[in-house]
């Protein structure tokens, strides 16, 4: 049960938290110049949108609760395990940032999937 | 322009690829040695705490991470979040190989199988294009 709770909070907030950082990124404007300064000051002005400090927050709460799960299980099932993320985050692209998800992109989600499930099944 | 879209993601991906892993590992490692976490009562928490974020070996995860993050968002700002979340997933094979051969995890063949699925269905997703919406800018 707090397995659930822990793998929940990590894959759903951390998720979200993501997506949210996703939007903040968009809101800013595309890294043009691939250069150290450029990253940096891209970096500085999305830490005004406010979607990002949303997403920082999720996603702290997500670690937090990864820490606590790497502390009784592996670390080779627990991050496998995470992976059901695509899935989530596949629906909220779609959902939360206007984002199309391709049939092939869905076959590979799909396979992802299946793959967590005999990860789950192989413990 | 595509073609340098591409490449761009790419690189920032591999970074996401190492340091991701890497940054799990560590941090897996972090919270093996600082022993058991109980969450009640508060002292016992926050007793956890300092032991948890004491340890160099967390925080050189944490470093590691963050880099990841790094790479993360600047790889967000040129691609779609369902084309980079996918592809960084390769990060998940190299974790599991790091926890076999670093932190001696004995992992079952089925859990082994799952993995290979996992990095299967990464590979499949990989050469779709990676932005589907119009820049703001």
């Amino acid at each position: 049960m707090l397995e659930l709770v822990l793998f929940v909070l990590i894959i759903v907030v951390g998720t979200w938290g993501e997506l949210c950082l996703g939007r903040a990124m968009k809101e800013t404007g595309e890294l043009k110049r691939f250069r150290p300064g450029a990253a940096a000051s891209l970096i500085w002005r999305a830490l005004r949108v406010k979607w990002i400090w949303i997403g920082v927050a999720m996603m702290a709460l997500a670690f937090f609760s990864l820490l606590f799960l790497l502390s009784f299980e592996d670390v080779s099932f627990v991050v496998p395990v995470t992976a059901l993320s695509y899935l989530v985050g596949a629906l909220g692209g779609i959902f939360f940032l206007g984002e199309r998800v391709d049939p092939q992109r869905w076959i590979g989600i799909g396979l992802v999937c299946v793959g967590v499930v005999l990860v789950l099944a192989g413990k | 322009m595509h073609s340098r879209l591409h490449l761009k993601t790419y690189i920032l991906i591999a970074i996401m690829v190492v340091a991701g892993p890497v940054g799990n590992l560590l941090v897996a490692k972090g919270m093996r040695q600082a022993g058991e976490v109980k969450l009640w009562p508060p002292s016992e928490l926050l007793a956890v705490f300092v032991r948890v974020f004491g340890s160099l070996t967390i925080w050189m995860g944490i470093a590691f991470l963050i880099m990841f993050i790094v790479a993360y968002m600047l790889a967000l700002s040129m691609a779609d979040y369902s084309y980079v979340q996918p592809a960084a997933a390769l990060g998940y094979g190299v974790v599991a190989l790091l926890g076999y051969f670093v932190l001696h995890e004995s992992i079952s063949p089925l859990r082994w199988v799952g993995i290979a699925v996992i990095c299967g269905g990464v590979a499949f997703i990989r050469n779709t294009h990676p932005r589907t919406t119009e820049n703001p800018n």
